[in-house]
């Protein structure tokens, strides 16, 4: 008996949750002129005219492109920098470690409201405003910190026998780290960028302040549809479907370990 | 306290076994004397953590019965078997004290405070944890965590059998022996049935009345130590008790000559007249400590080549080679090392022969 | 498990110093400059010791922007914790349910945060929106959170609960996952009840996973900024003017550089007052549940 209420309960909080996606979906559907003239529990005459619109003016899709540029530079930067330091911070002792750790984690925990006028004058000051590289990097301050946490939450789970196995074998440090360690926390890695992925995908303060025309993100061109005419729900809630399609597409590659990753590695 | 009888079991973890191979048990028939002290000893996988979960009941076994005295349990729950179970590692209530985790079995069926105190104390006692009272359980050391679980077993006045599922793996091997200990001396005191699940012969050896055999989903045998180590009823008995295991040779027979590859060994006349009325594939059986090695030529002995001698310390263990398979043989301290060609003598009272795996008797 | 003690480790961490020094350290010196001077243009500017502190520390918007941030960050925890743990624990434990739930619940964590409001925009409107209408048409009540104060709270918080109770949910439920099953059989021999299980086992054995939980929906709900941005605005009045928000205000809104970055360093100091209590904390219990 027991069971089942439980079930019922789950199943509840599962409809719940797909509700407000549902109506997304239902807007994104409907022209504007529909959606303002009568309410409609689902799409009466469906139309891709929203969709339509986002996919064939190169202002709206760019966006997603843009979006993904800078994402994926992000987690490429991330990764990099941050696996050699989390194998550090889990093997060695080292001047320092506990405070730098610290330190990095601070970062992570900084509002990012704080840094979002220096950061404008700084990239101004660089030449780097406007591109996508900009982006990256500031992701990276909240990424890096976060990577290396959980990185470093998986490589505590390997032993040091390991290392010390091929260290004796003759191995060279970054061929160990390369051939051996590396394919060793494989999993620890997929979830890790997948973390990089979604906190820089889902973040907008940074990447709308650093962006104007050419590297705009997709989400901060949403804020347009509010000018001009109103709000244009329709192709707003069009254009924030298509947001959620990256999102669920990394979900499902690693989503046996997510759990996991969500503990940091550390269960 | 219970007689446990296993009737007709067979279990699989698939939901339509087709195949013998589906089974983890194959056929279980088998009878646990009230207050006996049982080791259940197999290789890993061989089904005995299986077979230890059908008698707790945190599994209902696809087929037969478990009867407690008579009484058919097979659909009933734990926690109204009255059984307690010890398992491989320390399960412990971390936020309790040791105290709380001892009072806890009791708590649940509603026991007077008065009288939970007193068993609890009275248990503690026993298990020299007196003084961790008071501690938190989760900084105990591993063997003291592990009489904590074994407490919580035995704080039940009405607990019908204790079930051990190798609970010694995560102790120091110094401290393991004393823990054997206490456990044996528990069981002489209170007189519980005690099945003891481990792959440890030593372990079996030292603690049971009776160790019980499994092998690939089924009983093989059961037997006290010595029997076991005399007349073990399988191949795979004579391999798996003993260090090293029985030596097994393919042969023929020949009235009481059993025939290895050109050379012959003699059996008594029992065993070749039991031998010649068996069928399938025959293999005489020896233990390495019966095999006798001789420097010179001798009436009934076989030719045999010395492979490597290995000392391990009171004994030596000579590696021999007859007729393309590997023998070992038992050096007692103060013998002259073999080397080259030697002559083995079977004593044919020691030899024990086999077919299809089986002892034939 | 002792670490090995090398110092020529400090050349695998470099290059995360560099990286994050760049995209700290300089901004930080940056909003310490400001905050001790007073700027009217390029290449004007005054030294003015600490009059900025002392004019936000006395801001009383501030003070309201803070004790605002406290209650909803203690009202996002007092719901999502129990929540994401009961959740949890409703969960399946094998099958395709599993998947298909750690599907379905982190979908909200992936959808960027502005797009969230849009989502919560679109459906609690009175006019289009299912939950607006739906309170408004169905049950009589009248519902607008760009009017009402306590209506834009409900809807932030629901919309906030919807968000992020799925991280609680996941980590919780990774917790529960790395219980092994003996603690269920002798739970089960020694005859306790479903209560006393979790009392005793599970809420136990997840302390490691929901401290972090705890840890990050502090931070993040301290840090909110898109979703209220978009969905409220702060408004209406100062209704939902949380810290970040206001910090926008004042910096890039009003260009107010001197105060802005006299209120960061404020807002930096206090997060990072909780984030070291939280992480002496996080590492006290690690401890424990190695140990």
């Amino acid at each position: 008996m027991k069971p089942k209420k439980k079930t019922i309960g789950l199943l509840i909080y599962l409809g719940l949750l797909m509700i407000p996606l549902y109506w997304m979906l239902n807007m994104s559907l409907r022209s504007n002129a529909d959606i303002l003239a009568s309410f409609a529990l689902y799409p009466k005459d469906i139309t891709f005219v929203n969709y339509l619109k986002i996919f064939t003016d190169s202002s709206w899709y760019m966006g997603y492109v843009n979006s993904i540029i800078y994402v994926t530079m992000n987690t490429i930067i991330s990764l990099t920098v941050a696996l050699p330091a989390a194998y550090a911070f889990s093997r060695y002792q080292f001047v320092g470690d506990k405070q730098l750790f610290f330190w990095l984690l601070t970062n992570r925990m900084a509002p990012a409201a704080i840094f979002a006028l220096p950061f404008f004058q700084l990239y101004s000051a660089i030449g780097l405003m406007d591109t996508h590289i900009a982006v990256a990097l500031a992701h990276c301050l909240f990424n890096v910190p976060l990577s290396v946490w959980i990185l470093e939450g998986f490589m505590s789970g390997v032993p040091r026998e390991i290392d010390e196995t091929a260290f004796i074998d003759g191995y060279s440090f970054p061929r160990f780290f390369i051939t051996i360690f590396i394919p060793l926390i494989r999993a620890g890695v997929g979830v890790t960028a997948f973390f990089c992925f979604m906190f820089s995908w889902v973040e907008l303060l940074f990447s709308r302040t650093l962006t104007v025309t050419e590297a705009k993100p997709i989400a901060a061109i949403m804020t347009r549809t509010i000018s001009a005419t109103g709000l244009d729900y329709g192709l707003l809630a069009a254009a924030g479907m298509l947001t959620i399609v990256p999102g669920i597409l990394v979900i499902w590659f690693v989503r046996n370990h997510m759990a996991k990753g969500f503990a940091l590695g550390r269960v | 306290m219970a007689r446990i009888e296993l009737s007709e079991i067979a279990h699989s973890y698939l939901p339509n076994p087709k195949e013998e191979s589906d089974y983890a048990l194959k056929q279980i028939h088998n009878t646990w004397e009230d207050g006996g002290a049982y080791a259940l000893l197999g290789p890993s996988g061989c089904g005995k953590t299986t077979l230890l979960n059908v008698i707790s009941g945190l599994l209902t076994p696809s087929n037969g019965r478990v009867l407690y005295d008579g009484k058919d349990v097979s659909r009933l729950p734990p926690e109204k078997r009255n059984i307690a179970q010890v398992f491989q590692f320390p399960v412990l209530y971390d936020t309790m004290t040791v105290f709380g985790n001892l009072a806890f079995p009791l708590q649940n069926r509603g026991l007077p405070s008065s009288k939970i105190t007193q068993r609890v104390h009275e248990v503690a006692e026993i298990l020299d944890l007196t003084p961790f009272l008071k501690k938190r359980a989760a900084g105990l050391a591993a063997d003291a965590k592990q009489k904590v679980s074994l407490g919580r077993g035995l704080v039940r006045s009405d607990v019908a059998a204790i079930l051990f599922d190798e609970p010694l793996t995560v102790i120091d091997p110094q401290l393991k022996w004393d823990l054997r200990r206490k456990i044996k001396e528990i069981h002489e005191q209170l007189k519980l049935t005690f099945i003891y699940v481990t792959h440890d012969q030593v372990e079996a050896l030292t603690f049971a009345d009776k160790v019980v055999i499994m092998y690939e989903g089924e009983i093989i045998q059961i037997g006290t130590p010595q029997e076991l180590f005399e007349n073990p009823e399988h191949t795979f008995v004579g391999y798996f008790i003993g260090s090293p295991g029985m030596n097994f040779l393919e042969c023929t027979l020949d009235g009481n000559v059993a025939r290895v590859d050109g050379a012959g060994i003699t059996l008594d006349e029992k065993t070749a007249a039991l031998g010649l009325k068996a069928s399938g594939k025959l293999e005489v059986g020896i233990r390495p400590m019966y095999l006798k090695l001789r420097f010179e030529p001798v009436e009934g002995g076989v030719p045999a080549q010395v492979q490597a001698v290995e000392d391990q310390g009171s004994y030596k263990i000579v590696a021999l080679t007859l007729a393309g398979k590997t023998l070992r043989a038992r050096l007692p301290e103060g013998k002259p090392v073999p080397d080259g060609k030697v002559w083995l003598v079977f004593p044919p009272q020691w030899i024990r022969l086999f077919a299809d795996g089986r002892l034939i008797k | 498990m002792e670490k090995w003690a090398n110092n020529k480790a400090w050349f695998l961490v470099l290059p995360v110093v560099i990286i994050v020094a760049f995209s700290a350290i300089i901004p930080l010196m940056t909003v310490i400059n400001y905050s001790v001077q007073d700027i009217w243009g390029p290449g004007q500017s005054v030294f003015v010791g600490t009059e900025w502190f002392e004019e936000m520390l006395g801001d009383k918007r501030l003070h309201d922007a803070l004790w605002r941030q406290f209650l909803f960050s203690g009202l996002v925890l007092l719901i999502e914790m129990p929540l994401g743990v009961l959740i949890a624990l409703a969960m399946p434990k094998r099958g395709w349910g599993v998947s298909a739930c750690l599907v379905t619940i982190a979908i909200p964590l992936l959808i960027p945060w502005n797009v969230i409001g849009t989502i919560w925009i679109i459906f609690t409107r009175p006019d289009i929106g299912l939950f607006g209408a739906g309170i408004n048409n169905l049950l009589g009540i009248a519902f607008d959170h760009t009017a009402r104060p306590l209506d834009a709270w409900i809807t932030l918080m629901l919309m906030e609960i919807w968000h992020w109770t799925p991280l609680v949910i996941l980590l919780a439920y990774a917790g529960l996952r790395a219980i092994p099953e003996a603690f269920y059989q002798a739970a089960k021999i020694d005859g306790a009840s479903a209560w006393a299980k979790f009392q005793y086992i599970q809420l136990p054995k997840m302390r490691g996973v929901l401290t972090i939980a705890l840890l990050l929906r502090f931070m993040d709900s301290f840090l909110i900024y898109a979703e209220p941005f978009v969905l409220t605005g702060g408004g209406p009045g100062n209704s939902t003017t949380f810290l970040s928000i206001y910090l926008v205000k004042i910096a890039l809104g009003q260009f107010d550089l001197g105060p802005g970055a006299a209120f960061s360093l404020i807002y930096f100091v206090i997060v990072l007052l909780f984030s070291f209590m939280f992480y002496q904390a996080l590492q006290r219990v690690g401890k424990g549940e190695k140990g």
